[in-house]
């Protein structure tokens, strides 16, 4: 039975990808594996009527990422603009690239929120992992974001290389004087994915990792918000991806390209438009790549009699492409796939004490040149790793 | 939770803003990669919540805005509500 998609609402939740140029080198990082094919960025006008059509369908949350955004000479006018049209603006950065200047340049153009991520609480592996010497710069900038009176989120990317630093982790977001701090386990897609052997925790990890959450939560009464996402392979059910396809978020990467998650461009018999050839209107309500996955009619079994369809939409198309070959499968997470086992053999695999293997790969440009080169299919290794997952509810009050 | 009290002046807190969303047809409460999406009442009386107004002036406002009486303990659960969850800090 194809029940048709309801309308959509409005995509709330815009998130610009300015450039895939990045000073890290992130093993886990979410941009795609072929970043460095990425043809010509955006100009400032074309991101600015991008702003302007995406306000008009309702968009107010605002994403500005990358790679790292502040290489983008025009962030500043970007942030005026968007903040003009009424827009919650949050930056979300490495740091690098961030001053005195800068920070209240951006400040006065309406910047409203800064989320600073950090590899780490070690200097070791904060820079073994980014690639970079930037946690003493790290440090500095959080002092500096809230020097200037901005709402900060600390991001720290956790896996099995740091998830044991989680108490000194969190003592750092509390010290640097974060209101929020994401403890985002790591995503299995694109580097992450090539590098997963290396990062996925075990379970007592995680079970650890989890009582130390609990326990500075309860310490910290409402000083500093954490949220805690387990990875996904750990869970019997899927997660509702994007809050649902299509649904709530619209990425657009550096080259105009269109995508409901970060990823998504890598799902094979799809096309995403872009929008240097089309309004973000037309996009949003009448593209292929946005309406294929909307609602259940898509669904095949397990998922189109399963109860719970509605609550998860099915999981992840880019996990259900790249552990299953097949995208309009059942995310395998879900422990109803035919293919959970693929998931079950990775944490297994996890569970030893050391693993394999093969040297960690580092987002680079050689790197991805090399793998582009070598893969041009297989290796299609593509979705977000922390990717702002919408957190929207309606709270209905009075 | 303490009450309330009535001479207090609640204004939407430092990090969170309000405003009115045409394409939403409601007041929605921004912050950091979050979005509250509000209903009539919370509406209203968030917005009256500018830092000046007492509690008091806010229920007399929005009672004589919607021809209404007997909205104090309504405000009130709101606002322990909304303290609760850092959307409302108190000023003096």
């Amino acid at each position: 039975m194809n029940a048709p998609a309801a309308t959509p609402g409005p995509p709330l939740w815009l998130l610009l990808e300015l450039t895939y140029r990045c000073p890290l080198h992130c093993v886990y990082c979410y941009n795609p594996i072929e970043f460095a094919q990425t043809e010509q960025e955006l100009d400032t006008a074309e991101w600015i009527r991008v702003l302007r059509e995406a306000r008009e369908l309702g968009a107010v949350q605002l994403g500005l990422s990358g790679g790292e955004p502040l290489v983008r000479e025009d962030l500043v006018e970007i942030t005026a603009e968007a903040h003009r049209l009424g827009y919650y603006i949050n930056l979300i950065t490495s740091g690098v690239g961030l001053d005195e200047t800068k920070i209240r340049d951006l400040k006065i153009a309406g910047l409203d929120h800064i989320q600073l991520s950090f590899q780490d609480s070690t200097r070791e592996l904060n820079d073994f992992l980014s690639h970079t010497k930037t946690f003493e710069l790290k440090q500095r900038i959080g002092a500096l974001i809230k020097s200037h009176d901005y709402p900060m989120v600390v991001n720290c990317v956790l896996h099995r290389l740091n998830i044991d630093h989680l108490d000194a982790i969190i003592e750092m977001a509390d010290r640097l004087g974060a209101e929020y701090l994401e403890l985002a386990n790591t995503q299995y897609y694109s580097w992450a994915h090539l590098n997963r052997d290396h990062l996925l925790p075990s379970r007592a990890q995680i079970e650890a990792a989890e009582q130390t959450t609990n326990a500075w939560r309860a310490r910290l009464g409402g000083r500093m918000r954490i949220f805690f996402v387990v990875p996904d392979y750990y869970e019997t059910r899927p997660k509702k991806c994007m809050n649902g396809w299509g649904s709530t978020f619209m990425a657009i990467a550096p080259d105009g390209t269109a995508l409901p998650c970060h990823t998504a461009r890598m799902l094979p018999g799809l096309s995403f438009p872009n929008v240097r050839a089309a309004s973000v209107r037309e996009i949003w309500f009448e593209s292929e790549g946005f309406n294929r996955f909307r609602g259940t009619g898509w669904m095949k079994e397990p998922c189109a009699s399963c109860d719970e369809r509605e609550k998860d939409f099915g999981g992840c198309h880019c996990q259900a492409y790249l552990l299953a070959n097949d995208p309009a499968t059942a995310d395998p997470v879900c422990d109803k796939s035919p293919h959970h086992a693929v998931v079950t053999a990775a944490v297994t695999r996890a569970q030893a004490s050391s693993t394999n293997v093969k040297p960690l790969v580092f987002r680079d440009a050689k790197a991805s040149r090399e793998l582009s080169r070598n893969a041009a299919g297989e290796m299609n290794a593509d979705k977000k790793q922390k990717i702002l997952e919408p957190r929207m509810h309606t709270d209905e009050h009075g | 939770m303490s009450a309330v009290t009535d001479d207090a002046r609640p204004a939407v807190a430092h990090g969170f803003r309000l405003q009115w969303e045409p394409a939403q047809s409601a007041h929605v409460l921004l912050y950091p990669e979050g979005m509250v999406k509000l209903n009539t009442s919370a509406g209203e009386i968030l917005r009256r919540c500018d830092g000046a107004r007492t509690v008091t002036e806010i229920v007399a406002d929005l009672e004589q805005a919607f021809g209404r009486a007997g909205l104090a303990a309504d405000v009130a659960a709101f606002m322990s509500m909304a303290i609760e969850k850092g959307w409302v800090e108190l000023r003096s």
